[in-house]
């Protein structure tokens, strides 16, 4: 239930805003619940809990603005306030956003899965109107006008009539004590009076980040803090047997060293446990880290060689699984012959290596703690940190700054976990710093894959069947510990959806067990499902030997909805509503042509080197094409001159930000087709920093990326992680078109281009 | 005793002199706009300016910068943006926005070098720094019209 309440006397913004504040709260939480009162919500309240948002406004005319979700580098701290600004007529330059710390009352903070402007573009449109019309009608009180004569310009009310004004700030004591206006009540502006939805504004932060004033995680402070560096298990679940804890002592600088238990499994965001080294500055912790001579039961996850285990997965991708998604009989129309294609993809796993490493700063004091992390989950700060020590959810404070980079790592909150273990043991605040060995040696990792792809070619080039597999550790493995199949959750990233039109579709998932911690990285299961999907339809287009685009589109098939739950029972479509977000290929189509038109496709001609390859592909609700121009020379060394990416994202909040995400999603799917792979051997992560594991630089970084947003007025969809599944398959496309060499296996560095 | 200048102010240091100017900077000055990214000189976000050259500060000991005059990116702006930094914000080159201390820095030492890069020239010095968020054609096109405000 929606209930929008004027909660001025709860002091939910203590600290905040002054005395007097005016505060407007769109609570999507059940009306009981908010009645009463309850400061958090028990898990059970939280599981059907809505988003809700907050603005508060000073008597001196300041709007303040609650981003209740992370920032790592989406804008989202910005763009969704800046909807709710639209809404209540803001002046924007009088905005401030304000970091919300982790509190269910917000409803889920978890910021990942494309889902901030998605999920709170109602509410804080709401929100935002909701305050309007309380200030328009203490302003038609105060002048004994009706309200439907007033109207306002930026954060004032005004009254034509007779030429009134009123600011904002000076309305505010009024606008209190109104009732909250009922849903029905609200007036929404035309979208031709829109100042800032669909014009963006810059990142609030943007000058801070500029001259070195933002505060990061990485920067937080508090007096007489002590840094802690920690050695973990090298292999998954293992324990420490023994270790010197004399020489650190040695160095200067280290105060002491303190044991971390293991998790009990399932590991969840437990911290992996091991030996923290405590001391005045990071350095030294990590100096005297290197001195602990660690002895390691290393456990049954020792077993773990990708080597090995790649034969394993593909081995399983080569017999029947379990059914994800079916049409029809693919089997019948096998057996009635045409021409059969059958193909195999294998993708690594990858680190997400974040720009800033994992970090936390924590201050357990008498039963409470405080902690500054940077989480792309506070209230995850909170439940792991709660458990772990034992006490109340409310007794933990989860404040978020600014995060370097995220891209779904950050929403695991061990490493703040660790932070609050060990304050509470040292007796001062501590901080954690993860080197970047750490991050890239423990990892939630992105899922290792194998794929299997087989089609009939009818008459006219088209398949008459496709059956497909994909077969990777999945992330309940991380919850729990038995878990081997693919949640409905990673089906339907790009697997269980496949928008073809195609007589008989059957796909298929096979189990494997995890080695290494799994989690969710920019786009997830999309990356290996589209990868493969894409790669293999245009293998189709050659065997069929059409042009991809024309034959994308044949594939594609006639615009039309397609009910994907009808054949994919479990099909969660992202958690967007059937009529809201359809899965319609008139959308797909259009993107395809888009990006095909922009990029000169029907011009090009490729030659010896020089290629061009698309691929496009739905995910997070977001239409997107990307045609990708390679040039690889004799040496086999690629250069990409160009991108051309089409979106339809609906409507798009801030449209320059957008463009920065899909410019980004193409140098982030450069690296993971390129370069990106983590391996194990005995167990053991063998790579550990930028050198083992590079990722894009400049050198190697498409030149130029166009982003074409399609206007839309479709609600709402996700821009943070679209982009990034077409890349790699656009990329190989265009290696096979300049080269003749079919990609099936990532990253490329393994791969022999050379002429 | 080491002896150093930090943003125009002397400092004196009696710690480890192995101790990384980064740690330093960050850790005991509190200086904390130049960032830890790897610790082995291969991202760049921890670059600052060692007399006017843009260094890895998670590699430079305190033993090396005894003697130098350090700028880091809380000074470049003391006394107004510097081209390059409005530049920045012009292209709204930030995503995440933590290695862009780094690419500041790195690219004002280019500038200033060579005020009029090339695309190879930019490539060659600005390849050694990491923008995970993947800004690098922004980060191109910034430079571009900080060179240009130069003309």
């Amino acid at each position: 239930m929606n209930s929008i309440t004027n909660v001025s006397r709860r002091g939910f913004l203590q600290g905040i805003l002054s005395t007097g504040a005016f505060v407007i709260s769109v609570q999507l939480l059940p009306e009981s619940l908010f009645a009463a009162d309850v400061p958090v919500p028990s898990p059970a309240d939280k599981a059907t809990l809505h988003p809700s948002v907050y603005v508060g406004i000073d008597p001196d005319g300041t709007v303040y603005i609650i981003a209740h979700r992370s920032e790592m580098g989406t804008t989202s701290r910005t763009s969704v306030p800046l909807v709710l600004a639209e809404e209540l007529d803001a002046d924007w330059s009088r905005v401030k956003v304000q970091q919300a710390i982790g509190d269910p009352r917000y409803g889920s903070q978890d910021t990942d899965g494309s889902h901030s402007i998605r999920e709170f573009y109602g509410p804080m449109r709401e929100a935002g109107a909701t305050a309007r019309l309380m200030l328009i009608r203490a302003a038609a009180q105060q002048w004994g006008v009706p309200e439907g004569e007033c109207t306002t310009e930026p954060h004032t009310v005004v009254h034509k009539a007779s030429g009134k004004k009123a600011g904002y700030g000076d309305l505010v004591a009024a606008a209190a004590k109104q009732p909250v206006p009922k849903k029905e009540e609200l007036h929404f502006k035309p979208k031709s009076a829109w100042r800032y939805v669909g014009k963006g504004q810059s990142s609030c932060d943007l000058e801070d980040i500029c001259t070195g004033k933002a505060k990061f995680g990485m920067d937080s402070h508090l007096d007489g803090m002590v840094f802690a560096s920690i050695e973990h298990p090298p292999v998954l679940g293992g324990k420490v047997k023994s270790y010197d804890d004399k020489a650190p002592l040695q160095v200067k600088g280290v105060q002491k060293t303190i044991l971390i238990e293991p998790f009990t499994p399932p590991h969840h965001f437990q911290p992996l446990g091991g030996i923290a080294v405590i001391a005045d500055n990071t350095w030294s912790a990590m100096q005297g880290r290197k001195k602990l001579k660690p002895v390691w039961d290393n456990g049954p996850h020792a077993v773990y060689d990708s080597a090995e285990y790649k034969k394993e997965l593909q081995a399983t991708a080569r017999k029947p699984c379990k059914v994800a998604r079916n049409i029809g009989d693919v089997d019948a129309a096998f057996a009635q012959g045409g021409k059969i294609l059958e193909a195999e993809y294998y993708l690594p796993h990858l680190a997400h290596a974040s720009m800033e490493t994992p970090v936390a700063l924590a201050n357990y004091r008498d039963g409470k703690v405080e902690v500054w992390a940077s989480t792309q989950n506070p209230q995850g700060v909170q439940e792991v940190i709660s458990q772990k020590l034992g006490i109340p959810k409310e007794s933990v404070v989860c404040h978020v700054p600014l995060l370097g980079g995220g891209f779904g790592r950050k929403s695991k909150p061990d490493f703040a976990a660790e932070a609050a273990i060990l304050s509470k043991q040292v007796g001062r605040p501590v901080k954690v710093v993860w080197s970047r060995e750490d991050d890239i040696r423990f990892d939630y990792y992105h899922s290792v894959s194998a794929l299997y792809l087989k089609a009939a070619l009818g008459p006219n080039g088209l398949p008459t069947a496709w059956l497909q597999r994909s077969v990777f550790p999945p992330i309940g493995s991380t919850f729990d510990a038995n878990a081997t199949y693919g949640s409905a959750g990673e089906m339907q990233l790009g697997w269980a959806d496949l928008p073809f039109n195609i007589a008989n579709i059957r796909a298929e998932n096979g189990p494997a067990v995890a080695h290494v911690r799994i989690g969710w990285l920019r786009s997830v299961a999309n990356i290996y499902h589209a990868f493969a999907a894409h790669s293999f339809a245009d293998e189709c287009a050659h065997a069929a030997g059409r042009d991809s685009v024309e034959y994308l589109l044949d594939l594609i098939g006639p615009p039309r909805i397609i009910d994907v739950k009808a054949s994919a029972p479990e099909y969660e479509n992202y958690g967007g509503s059937p009529t809201d977000y359809p899965l319609d290929t008139a959308r797909l189509r259009h993107v395809l042509q888009v990006a095909a038109e922009k990029s000169g496709w029907a011009q090009f001609k490729p030659s010896k080197g020089k290629g061009v390859g698309i691929a496009a592909h739905r995910s997070f609700l977001t239409y997107v094409a990307t045609v990708v121009h390679v040039e690889i020379n004799d040496q086999g060394e690629i250069r990409i001159p160009r991108v051309d990416t089409a979106v339809d994202a609906g409507l798009v909040v801030n449209p320059e930000a957008t463009r920065n995400q899909f410019e980004g999603a193409a140098v982030f799917g450069n690296s993971l087709t390129r370069f990106g792979e983590i391996t194990a051997t005995n167990g053991v992560i063998d790579q550990s920093n930028f050198d083992s594991y590079p990722v894009t630089r400049m050198n190697e970084a498409p030149y130029k990326t166009n982003v074409y947003l399609v206007e839309s007025d479709a609600p709402p969809a996700g821009v943070g992680e679209p982009g990034v599944p077409p890349f790699a398959p656009a990329l190989c496309n265009a290696i096979f078109s300049a080269t003749g060499k079919r990609i099936r296996e990532l990253p490329l560095s393994k791969a022999n281009l050379a002429a | 005793m080491i002896e150093l200048k930090v943003n125009g102010v002397q400092r004196s240091f009696d710690g480890e002199p192995a101790m990384p100017l980064l740690w330093y900077l960050r850790d005991i000055l509190g200086l904390t706009g130049t960032k830890f990214g790897c610790g082995m000189a291969l991202c760049g976000a921890c670059t600052v300016h060692q007399n006017g050259k843009a260094i890895r500060s998670c590699i430079t000991t305190m033993q090396r910068a005894a003697g130098t005059e350090i700028r880091t990116i809380e000074d470049l702006s003391a006394h107004g943006l510097q081209p390059v930094q409005t530049a920045w914000m012009e292209v709204n080159v930030p995503q995440c926005g933590y290695c862009q201390s780094g690419q500041i820095m790195q690219a004002a030492a280019l500038l200033h070098e060579k005020p009029h890069p090339t695309d190879a020239d930019i490539d060659d010095i600005m390849s050694g720094n990491i923008c995970r968020c993947g800004t690098y054609q922004r980060i191109r096109a910034a430079i571009k019209t900080a060179a240009g405000e130069r003309a």
